[in-house]
């Protein structure tokens, strides 16, 4: 009897892994906890073990290739007696794409409705520096941080697993090598320290970079992001300012539960002294996050985990910005407003195709970009044009970016109005761990479909 | 030890004078509806920080605790913009936003003034990473009181303090209450210069009544500091005369503890040694009195006659 060896899923948000290393060959036995490969995941290379025991009688992929969905055999170990035959496109890939669907996780890269989707705004094709070759939102990140490093050497990075370890999802790859651990440091697990120790820095002068494993670790450190960050320029009148970005993925990964799985959006938006920025493509997130470092205020830059494998074309000039506090009209259309940011600006795009297919609805999209200061005057302009606004967001309801979004709109532009502002968020309780409810609890494309057809008293 | 000159006394005995007659001012103007808000007075710990004050160089950093006036006098600041905050007034260090706990000079390296207990001590761990990071052979004195030494974020930054060898020289001034809270009620464990221990940070407890023994120890940990050596904490063992804010009566030690430490009085020790080895007269020191009474009159003076700050200054200073 012959057994597959399959591609394991080695994070809660890998999808596909590379083939980095095999440390066995065709004809070697096996024993169960022998280490027979080397995957490289989204965040870091991984040794994985047998489990079963055998003769390896076929390894399935070269050393090297990449992007082996997860659950995809690799190798069959059984007994060199018994004939196999091994299968060209084996059945377990349909298996993979349903189980893609079902777990909702934003598998954009490969999915071809997604290909769409990603199609790039044609604010962005208009960039004539635009990069034929399309690059993750990590690897965006990633070398505009270089980028700024370089041209500034009081620019620093410091985190949990930045420097060694290469970043815990590999936003911070290379860094080390490349500047040296005088500016990329290792923390300790110590949230309250190194982020007021970085807040000490920037008062003095240097431009720290903090990245916050997730965001869900800076409340061990939100009182210095507040009470000193964010309030200090004030309190000093004017003497003492914070140029320092915080940033690091926020909200929901992929059934990490409720501690791990929080949107800080409206949190730190609420708050003078702090800019928040939510970029939701490689481009923007390349723009804003330049914008971010070069800013003398404290920023809060709020990443999302399951974006940073997200493919686009970029510009890779290394003075290219895109200012904050800049909405970016996503998709233009006449019949009503999506206003949204980071992850759902997806889901937004995957509804309107919906919506102009299935209800000849014309949506135009602003991806916001930036939540504080907020770009009333792009939501205001939309709103009269189009008469009708929703609002999708990831976090809480209650005092939510768009509950904000709704006071501003009834205000400025009541008489616009052909119907009452309607928000799409999560779920008003703590993130549930089961794969069922953790979909039920976040926005869903028809969620987002529901309010639209409300908006627009559409049965 | 640094050898000290006969303008060193002088320099001591003013400065310490200059703070005590600030603060009865203040608690005066306070009293009188002048003053807002919390209020916390440095009177009876004026050796701690006049000692750190002797063995500093200018481009040392400074970062302390909401208890700042006193700080701030000895740093060098205008006692007139110093009391201008307080009444928050436009002349104030913080043009009047900030008021007492929150007071910063950038150009004097005075970087707070904090309100929240323990927040400035990663803070200063944080200016001390820039002048490690920056290549400058300077130190940031970091002061802490004991209530925030049961603050967690302490002993992070200690810590990181040890890990990375910055240079800060920790200065914890126990004046025995955390509040109404006496540090046996609190601590457990009452030598808080021990608590580097577990990090590998040296740490050494002085008398802070006495002005002479401040400056041998601070002597001593700055140069350690400067040298690269890492961290070093001093704890000063000192005494507020007065309740911890304007509002509170004390009502938690007796009369007796406080007339006790009175004996000892910093100031007193000082004119003592002056007039023992003959620095100066006692008409001279009548003179460096009277002078200080009138500065500090003429502070409140100009404190009160300040203008509030424009209203349009409620929206600037929020962003650069």
């Amino acid at each position: 009897m012959s057994t597959e060896i399959l591609m394991p899923a080695l994070s809660p948000t890998m999808t596909e892994g590379n083939l980095s290393k095999w440390l066995i060959k065709k004809g070697d036995t096996v024993k169960a906890g022998d280490l027979i490969a080397e995957i490289e995941t989204d965040k870091a290379t991984m040794e994985v073990e047998a489990v079963d025991e055998g003769v390896v009688l076929d390894l399935l992929f070269k050393e090297g290739e990449v992007n082996i969905p997860v659950n995809k055999a690799i190798a069959i170990i059984g007994d060199p007696n018994e004939k196999v035959e091994v299968k060209k496109e084996t059945p377990i890939e349909k298996v993979i794409e349903e189980k893609k669907i079902e777990k909702n996780i934003e598998t954009k890269i490969e999915n071809k409705k997604a290909d769409i989707i990603d199609t790039p705004s044609p604010k962005i094709e208009e960039d004539r520096n635009l990069s034929s070759e399309e690059i993750t939102m990590r690897q965006a990140l990633r070398d505009t941080m270089a980028e700024e490093m370089r041209k500034d050497n009081k620019v620093f990075i410091l985190g949990e697993e930045v420097a060694e370890y290469q970043g815990a999802y590999k936003v911070t790859q290379g860094l080390l090598q490349e500047f040296g651990k005088e500016r990329v440091l290792d923390t300790p697990i110590s949230e309250h320290g190194f982020t007021g120790l970085a807040v000490g820095a920037a008062f003095k002068g240097l431009r720290p970079i903090l990245e916050f494993m997730t965001f869900n670790f800076s409340m061990q450190a939100i009182d210095q992001i507040i009470n000193s960050a964010a309030k200090t320029l004030y309190m000093s009148g004017g003497q003492i300012n914070c140029p320092i970005v915080f940033r690091g993925p926020n909200g929901a990964a992929a059934q990490v539960a409720a501690q791990h799985s929080q949107d800080f959006s409206s949190w730190y938006s609420q708050v003078p002294g702090l800019k928040v920025i939510a970029p939701s493509t490689p481009y923007n997130a390349k723009g804003l996050l330049r914008s971010a470092i070069s800013d003398p205020n404290p920023v809060i830059f709020l990443e999302n985990e399951i974006l940073y494998g997200l493919k686009g074309p970029v510009n890779n000039d290394i003075n290219f910005s895109i200012p904050i506090g800049k909405a970016n009209i996503e998709k233009e259309g006449k019949d009503l407003t999506i206003v949204t940011y980071s992850i759902m600006l997806q889901k937004s795009k995957e509804a309107a195709l919906r919506l102009k297919e299935e209800y000849n609805l014309d949506t135009e999209i602003i991806d916001l970009q930036t939540l504080r200061p907020l770009d009333t005057e792009t939501i205001l302009n939309s709103v009269k044009k189009t008469n009708r606004i929703i609002t999708v967001e990831e976090s809480w309801p209650f005092g939510s970016v768009g509950s904000e979004i709704a006071n501003i709109v009834q205000r400025d532009a009541f008489d616009y109005l052909d119907s009452p502002v309607i928000k799409v968020n999560s779920a008003d309780v703590p993130m549930p761990y089961a794969l069922s409810l953790e979909k039920l609890y976040l926005p869903q494309v028809d969620d987002i479909i529901n309010a639209a057809k409300k908006v627009s008293y559409i049965k | 030890m640094k050898k000290l000159q006969k303008a060193d006394y002088i320099k001591m005995y003013s400065f310490m004078l200059k703070i005590r007659r600030f603060e009865e001012r203040a608690a005066q103007l306070y009293g009188m509806g002048k003053i807002g808000g919390f209020c916390h007075l440095y009177i009876g710990q004026e050796a701690v920080v006049v000692g750190i004050l002797m063995t500093i160089d200018k481009n040392d950093s400074v970062v302390t605790t909401y208890r700042d006036h006193g700080h701030m006098i000895a740093r060098g600041l205008d006692p007139k913009r110093i009391m201008a905050e307080l009444t928050g007034r436009e002349d104030g260090y913080s043009a009047g936003k900030g008021g007492s706990m929150h007071m910063f000079s950038k150009e004097n390296n005075f970087y707070g003034g904090h309100g929240i207990v323990g927040a400035q001590v990663p803070i200063g761990t944080g200016i001390a990473f820039t002048h490690k990071y920056n290549g400058e052979k300077n130190i940031c004195r970091t002061y802490i009181g004991d209530g925030a030494m049961n603050n967690g974020q302490v002993f992070e930054a200690f810590n990181l303090a040890a890990l990375w060898k910055l240079p800060v020289l920790y200065i914890i001034e126990n004046n025995k209450y955390g509040m109404g809270t006496s540090v046996d009620r609190a601590a457990a464990g009452l030598d808080l210069y021990k608590r580097g221990e577990a990090f590998g940070i040296p740490g050494e407890k002085v008398d802070g009544m006495n002005v002479f023994s401040v400056i041998e120890a601070a002597d001593k940990a700055g140069k350690y500091v400067r040298e690269g050596n890492g961290p070093y904490i001093i704890e000063v063992q000192t005494y507020r005369y007065r309740g911890h804010s304007m509002s509170d009566p004390a009502k938690y030690r007796t009369k007796e503890e406080l007339d006790n430490y009175k004996q000892t009085d910093p100031i007193e020790i000082v004119k003592a040694e002056i007039l023992k080895k003959k620095i100066a007269t006692n008409d001279e020191i009548e003179k460096i009195n009277k002078d200080t009474l009138e500065e500090i009159k003429n502070a409140a003076e100009f404190a009160t006659n300040s203008p509030f700050p424009k209203d349009s200054e409620l929206y600037t200073d929020v962003y650069l």
